[in-house]
């Protein structure tokens, strides 16, 4: 029985969650650095994590720039924080509301311990905001639990031997949480519970939208393996795949460790105890080997009692050798490792494999595993392996998996337990008023599928168009330009499929500003621009979005013509053809607008042009 | 800690305790929380198992008490055994935030003062000398009176003349720098150091400056010095503390690490991996050190300001022996002031003047409203901190004779309150 949760993170466009610093990030290096360093703190029983004091004892700490156009002294842990943003929480709790929850009664910040650096503070401020909600999907309800409010993590920009750089500009943006119940049961419903809850987000039209702004995680579950949560997935496309993938992964897993358990293989089998094997390898052909070799590097080998054909597998199928290469990248910092399922390969040849399980005492069922590092390394390394092999008797480990490009995922740590927690004592509770929440209520934003369905009835648009339009997120703008007297179908299609056209050719139309629009429409709408001429100007406004309309037509050479000398252009043609025209009467209309708009095209709505040119004929045939 | 309304709904239920509240078809379940003496008599406050809190409001509401609260577990934590090769240092506890325990549950932060558990939270300290730790109050600093003042300053000698080879003091950051003054005041023949520390973000916090602070104490304990400082974050940055002469440090910032500047003066030291010193210092010697802890209580700091009511200088020179003035620029006060001051003269009350810009010396020649205070018999307090003259003036009051050695000993430079030399780069 498949089991899926997310947890979804959307960043809120207001200012920041506990100062008046805004929301942006900051591309340019700051100047202004400021190096610090994060102590673990007694846990309830007075006691510290003698493992994480050591880690601050060898010198760890972090370096923040501070780009001061988008940060504070309240960033900086140099201020208390100030009372929370208001709208920031009504935010909040309007996608409560919209997503079936209760607000709490009396919001109350908490400070969660995280110590990576990620906030100056060396805690995140987070608080529930509401209870017990739900969202429909088509095959029943998922539930969410919690939705919660809390401030965004400094930006890592960086990393070096003992330190970690990160940015402040992130640093405080109001982030919403909405963490739903392990409720789903596919692939495809997952994909459909994550587009709706970006759905509901962005109907408040109050969201941070592009690349990192919104952040899902997935828990992944089946029968008899384990709650495995998947950071870092950016396309909800992906997440059936991603999906699928775990789910093979750890029917892969369970079925290795059946048969670990069938050969009788035990924990105490496996001893992180490597051999050293550099001088069977003296003259090979592995390129790898002998780069290390000759640098003064070893090659460790261990045995894993039992585990002879169960490491390796088909390319495209999950391997547990993937697994322990994982653990010894994460936990020792090594490229890559060998093992005896995929040997001989890689230039290491039968000779050197037969060499090694010689000198380990293989047995019929057991299989190897090599590293090639440094000795200190290898040896880490080595101890990775023999770890994550010990892990693999009792099937699927829980732990925190990076979702990959291709929908595959990577260790990357275990799973932390339960942060602790404690109140942030420099807030005071903020009551949500029943006042309030009616407020809320009453005003609520108007979903997407609501949207579509009016923008159908109430402009004549086409489902799709209309679904197109309100999923731009310029659903707000459309309406405008609408009420401007521009035509909705024009507004709809320029806004969707023009974009769209132009983001495929490599145009980054997110730059595009809403005046642009404003400008574009009405000067359409005074004839000075034709419809062909709208995806060239948009184009130069993409690179310059700075520009007014005006300014790109004239940059482009499509400045506009004025009435005045669209007439006298008409009536130098009509001079210039003077005796075809006698001959031709009004039927010379048509050739004559050909010549014409060859000088005019772009510039001057055919129409208009037309309209001039009967004018101007019927004055010369009248004279 | 409930009252009123929520009182009567909680029924009895005390903080701790794992309640239910239902509220119509809703329920809540968890540890009831205390509430913030600020908070209204409408909401009751409790943990989910989450670990989040919220507030539930009590109108229509029910609660039902599940379970008593489990009793608080406390790791006890062995004595620490030090090298007797290292030097012993005197850690003295007033309050603040320096040294303190988070209660998770509450988030109310405790101090935590044993030598047993500033070495389980701080174990570099053990690297530099051997820790000897008591608490001798524990109050807020803004509390700290001339009482405080003294009984620091016999605690301090008694360890000075035992065995310590220095003494840390630690203190709440508010009032750090009168406290200072007060000791480099009273503590005559002094031949080891005397460290003031604090810190601006609590020691519950991953980010308190608690920790490097005390550490940077500890070692200018064990230095060359032998004069009352102040040892706090040189800059934003957790690399460095700066060593402050306690009679030239002030506050300047609200909250930033960095709040403690030296005025008129540059600090005296820095702290990294170890202590430098700079320019000249009073050195480490052998002696007794004793403390002259007299100090006359009725004097006042008044502050000159447009508008200020003359009623209130008035009131003062009623009341107090002294009375330090903190006048604007060059060492001024409006002219509605002249006749209190002119009585305070009358009646032979000691009149300081300092200014409100803090940094810079007065000089009450320069203007005829400062040279018409000095016919009056103002002393002129030279480039001292308003706060210091006050404290200085406590203790001038108490020890001199007569007016004329009042006047000669505010003029004079005591513990290093007054600078001769202005140095051009003591003012940012
Ligand atoms: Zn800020």
């Amino acid at each position: 029985m498949l089991r899926v949760g997310f947890e979804v993170h959307q960043q809120l466009a207001t200012r920041k969650l506990f100062c008046n610093c805004e929301s942006e990030l900051v591309e340019a290096e700051p100047e202004l650095k400021i190096v610090r360093r994060l102590r673990p703190t007694q846990s309830e029983l007075g006691e510290i994590d003698r493992a994480a004091l050591q880690e601050y004892m060898k010198g760890r700490h972090f370096v923040y720039q501070v780009p001061e156009e988008v940060s504070c002294l309240v960033e900086m842990d140099e201020e208390p924080p100030h009372e929370v943003n208001r709208e920031a929480v009504e935010i909040a709790l309007q996608v409560a509301l919209l997503l079936n929850a209760q607000p709490v009664d009396e919001i109350h910040f908490m400070r969660k311990i995280v110590i990576d650096g990620s906030n100056t503070s060396g805690f995140q401020r987070t608080a529930i905001i509401a209870l017990d909600g739900y969202i429909e999907t088509s095959r029943g309800k998922v539930r969410i639990p919690t939705i919660c409010l809390e401030e965004e993590a400094a930006r890592k920009v960086g990393e070096g031997e003992n330190k970690t750089i990160y940015r402040l500009d992130r640093l405080g943006i109001p982030l919403i949480e909405i963490s739903t119940s392990p409720d789903i049961t596919s692939p495809e419903e997952a994909r459909e519970v994550a587009l709706k809850i970006g759905e509901v987000l962005r109907a408040t039209g109050r969201v941070r939208r592009g690349i990192g702004t919104i952040r899902q995680d997935i828990n992944v579950s089946i029968e008899g393996g384990a709650r495995v949560e998947i950071k870092g997935v950016q396309e909800l496309n992906m997440i059936p795949k991603i999906i699928e993938g775990e789910v093979a992964r750890q029917k892969r897993l369970i079925a290795i460790a059946g048969e670990l358990k069938r050969r009788g293989v035990g924990e105490a089998q496996l001893k992180p105890s490597p051999v050293e094997v550099s001088d069977v390898f003296s003259s090979t052909q592995s390129k790898v080997v002998r780069r290390t070799l000759s640098r003064g590097g070893v090659v460790l080998a261990v045995k894993l009692p039992g585990f002879r054909g169960l490491i390796g597998g088909a390319r495209d199928e999950p391997r547990l050798g993937s697994e322990l290469a994982q653990y010894a990248r994460v936990k020792a910092g090594v490229g890559g490792i060998f093992h005896s399922d995929e040997l001989p390969a890689y230039g290491i040849s039968a000779e050197e494999v037969g060499a090694v399980a010689e000198r380990l005492g293989l047995g019929e069922s057991d299989a190897f595993v090599l590293v090639a590092e440094a000795r200190e390394r290898a040896e880490k390394a080595i101890e990775a392996v023999v770890e994550r092999a010990r892990l693999a008797l009792r099937g699927v480990p829980e732990e925190t998996r990076m979702a990959q490009g291709d929908g595959s995922t990577r260790y990357m740590r275990p799973l932390p337990g339960a942060a602790r927690m404690y109140p942030e004592t420099d807030l005071p509770p903020f009551v949500v008023t029943q006042e309030l929440v009616e407020r809320l209520r009453a005003n609520l934003p108007e979903l997407y599928e609501e949207k579509i369905s009016r923008f159908v009835e109430q402009y004549k648009l086409s489902e799709e168009l209309a679904a197109q339009v309100v999923r731009s997120g310029r659903a707000e703008l459309f309406e405008e330009l609408v009420a401007t007297g521009a035509k909705p179908r024009l507004v709809a299609t320029t806004l969707t499929a023009t974009l769209r056209e132009l983001r495929r050719e490599g145009c980054e139309v997110e730059r595009l500003r809403e005046q642009s629009f404003r400008e574009l429409f009405s000067t359409l709408a005074k004839g000075k621009l034709t419809r062909e001429a709208v995806p060239e100007v948009l184009r130069a406004l993409c690179s310059s979005p700075e520009l007014s309309v005006a300014q790109a037509m004239e940059r482009l050479g499509l400045k506009g013509f004025s009435e005045e000398e669209v007439r006298s252009l008409a009536r130098r043609v009509i001079e210039e053809r003077s005796e075809f025209v006698r001959e031709r009467g009004k039927g010379a209309a048509k050739p004559l607008m050909g010549v014409l708009m060859k000088e005019l095209r772009g510039r001057v709505e055919g129409k208009v042009v037309m309209k001039i040119l009967q004018e101007e004929l019927r004055r010369f045939l009248g004279s | 800690m409930y009252r009123g309304e929520a009182e009567k709904v909680l029924a009895g239920a005390k903080v701790g305790e794992r309640v239910r509240i239902v509220k119509g078809e809703r329920s809540y379940e968890g540890v009831l929380m205390p509430r913030s003496e600020l908070g209204d008599d409408r909401h009751v406050v409790i943990k989910l198992d989450s670990g989040y809190n919220i507030g539930v409001e009590i109108s229509g509401a029910r609660v039902e008490r599940l379970s008593p609260a489990e009793p608080r577990k406390q790791a006890a934590f062995p004595e620490p055994e030090f090298s007797p090769a290292k030097p012993e240092v005197t850690i003295l506890g007033t309050g603040g935030t320096i040294a303190s325990k988070i209660d998770y549950v509450t988030g109310a932060v405790h101090p935590s003062f044993s030598t047993a558990e500033i070495i389980n939270a701080v174990p570099e300290l053990a690297d530099i000398a051997r820790i000897k730790a008591r608490v001798l109050f524990n109050i807020l600093s803004e509390n700290m009176t001339p009482k405080h003042w003294r009984r620091i300053a016999e605690e301090v000698v008694k360890e000075l003349n035992g065995s310590a080879w220095g003494v840390v003091v630690a203190h709440g950051t508010d009032t750090m720098s009168y406290t200072g003054a007060a000791l480099a005041f009273m503590l005559k023949n002094l031949t080891k150091p005397v460290v003031l520390v604090g810190s601006q973000r609590s020691s519950d916090r991953p980010s308190s400056d608690a920790a490097l602070n005390l550490i940077a104490a500890t070692r200018v304990a064990t230095s060359d010095l032998a004069e009352v400082v102040v040892v706090m974050h040189a800059t934003s940055s957790d690399e460095a503390c700066a060593v402050h002469r306690a009679t030239k440090v002030r506050k300047m910032h609200s909250s930033r690490r960095d709040a403690f500047k030296s005025i008129n003066a540059p600090p005296i030291g820095e702290v990294r991996e170890e202590v430098k010193l700079f320019g000249s210092y009073r050195r480490r010697s052998e002696g007794e050190v004793y403390a002259d802890t007299r100090l006359e209580e009725r004097v006042a700091l008044f502050k000159a300001y447009p508008g200020v009511d003359p009623e209130l200088l008035e009131y003062c020179v009623d009341r107090y022996r002294g009375i330090v003035l903190e006048g604007t620029g060059l060492g001024h006060v409006p002219e509605q002031l002249f006749p209190a001051i002119e009585r305070a003269r009358d009646e032979g009350k000691a009149v300081v003047m300092t200014t409100s810009t803090l940094y810079g010396r007065v000089d009450m020649k320069v203007y005829s409203t400062g040279r018409r205070l000095l016919n009056l018999g103002v002393i002129p307090g030279e480039d001292m901190l308003p706060e210091v003259a006050y404290v200085k003036l406590m203790h001038v009051l108490a020890v001199a004779q007569d007016e004329e050695e009042v006047r000669s000993l505010m003029l004079r430079n005591l513990a290093g309150e007054i600078t001769p030399r202005t140095l051009p780069d003591t003012f940012y």
